[in-house]
């Protein structure tokens, strides 16, 4: 298998190759974790709202330590603060704006997505205590699902799949892959490859991609800021 | 009419072994800890409970867990910063769970309340969350059907009460607080500040005092991150 631990994006690279699609007033949920990152690379002339499933529209970055309310938090529980246009609602309006597809674009996390976009992200299916939140109903239910992950797994075992092994938490959902290696679209049920790092051959890229990639037009080189490496 | 009292001892004490209980909160946020404090001090057991969450440390729903009264959890996150509770009594199989997409979870709430027995939902659809309810065909996509959910008694947090039971919020703690109120039997909620009739102007109620039957006023209250970085536990 090839070595691609040298030459992959960073976390950071991923998540501003997403933030350069996000068009200006999107309402926008970022998962927990990574996907947070996200909102740091927003384009200067663009203003996306970012919706957080605990009850916040439009919210600012984190306090300094010391000034955290706990009242006002992310769905991740960290703390955040209010800025000019937030709003608070309670959980009924808050996945009334998810279920009734008011939310342009959902990105997440995966252990798995398969060629259909069906989602695998909330069990590894080992036991332990499963937990779920509201992933369920922002794959399922956002216009757009985009999934923010390494290539592989750590093990080096594609995360690109056939079709899903582990517990699913959306079937056909996921519209848009930023990998590590590549960006990937989802399209009647086939992993076509819009984008790849010029660093990768294409042999190399199905190598460790676990499904056929298609390209249906020019692969563009996948090139993001060298700082943020 | 006055719903307010004293102290939330007066009310957990009516809440019975075996009962099913809706509290508050996400995470740390709006979650009623001193009703909830006062529930480990009269000791009722047994208990079903509907949270977003499992507890975080040993104060709040986690020290509830602790002192084994909680039979069940119905709950969308059962996972925490610190979630040891909950975790060694679920893999000791001491307490049930039932996992729900938190807005399902929500949408059950609402339904309860609102007196609607069941509705479809997208969400779930093709999981083994969604394992043998019933599924249907609408516009094409597939959606599975819900029931709503109900409770004996909620505890909730809000800002100001008044003497009818108006309430409002603070900031992101809303989350299920005002859903729960409308689902449960009886519905205790601890607030900041008792205010009189007038006090809130009446655009600013969140959860009109139909849906509340006692206020209890808790001043300063209890915040679930602020114990747990002092390492509390309770009781």
């Amino acid at each position: 298998m090839t070595d691609i631990t040298d030459i992959k994006l960073s976390n950071a690279q991923i998540a501003w190759r997403a933030a350069q699609d996000i068009e200006d007033g999107a309402y926008v949920n970022l998962g927990i974790g990574f996907p947070e990152l996200v909102a740091r690379f927003q384009p200067e002339d663009r203003q996306a709202i970012f919706h957080s499933e605990n009850g916040v529209l439009d919210f600012g970055p984190a306090p300094p330590e010391g000034e955290e309310n706990w009242d006002c938090i992310n769905a991740g529980k960290k703390a955040i603060t209010i800025k000019p246009g937030t709003s608070f609602f309670h959980q009924a309006d808050s996945f009334a704006m998810v279920r009734g597809g008011h939310l342009d674009l959902a990105i997440l996390g995966a252990y798995e997505v398969a060629q259909s976009g069906d989602l695998a992200n909330w069990s590894t299916g080992r036991g332990g205590v499963p937990a779920v939140g509201g992933a369920m109903d922002l794959v399922q239910s956002a216009k757009r699902v985009a999934v923010l992950t390494d290539h592989v797994t750590r093990k080096g075992q594609p995360k690109l799949v056939a079709e899903c092994a582990l517990p699913l938490t959306g079937v056909r959902c996921v519209t848009r892959l930023y990998t590590s290696l590549a960006t990937v679209d989802i399209v009647g049920g086939h992993f076509v490859l819009r984008e790849k790092i010029p660093t990768i051959s294409l042999e190399n890229l199905q190598l460790v991609t676990g499904a056929p990639l298609h390209t249906d037009g020019p692969v563009v080189d996948l090139i993001c800021p060298e700082a943020l490496a | 009419m006055d719903k307010t009292i004293h102290a939330p001892a007066v009310a957990v004490s009516q809440i019975p072994d075996g009962a099913t209980l809706m509290i508050g909160g996400f995470g740390g946020a709006g979650a009623p800890i001193e009703l909830i404090h006062a529930l480990i001090d009269h000791g009722a057991k047994d208990l079903t409970v509907i949270n977003n969450n499992a507890g975080n440390g040993h104060v709040g729903l986690a020290a509830l867990i602790e002192q084994k009264q909680v039979r069940k959890l119905i709950c969308s996150f059962p996972r925490s910063a610190d979630p040891v509770v909950f975790t060694e009594a679920y893999q000791a199989g001491e307490i049930e769970l039932e996992l729900v997409p938190q807005g399902t979870l929500a949408e059950r709430i609402r339904a309860g309340g609102a007196g609607v027995p069941a509705f479809y939902t997208p969400t779930a659809y093709g999981t083994k969350l969604a394992e043998g309810k019933p599924q249907e065909e609408f516009e094409g996509r597939m959606y599975i059907r819900e029931r709503w959910l109900k409770a004996d008694f909620a505890l909730i947090k809000g800002e100001l009460g008044d003497p009818h039971g108006n309430l409002t919020y603070r900031m992101a703690s809303r989350n299920f607080n005002p859903l729960m109120a409308m689902a449960a039997t009886t519905t205790f909620a601890q607030v900041s500040r008792v205010v009189p009739l007038g006090g809130i102007d009446p655009e600013h109620v969140v959860t009109p005092g139909i849906f509340v039957s006692n206020v209890i006023e808790v001043a300063d209250p209890a915040q679930e991150e602020e114990l747990n970085r002092a390492k509390v536990v309770y009781p």
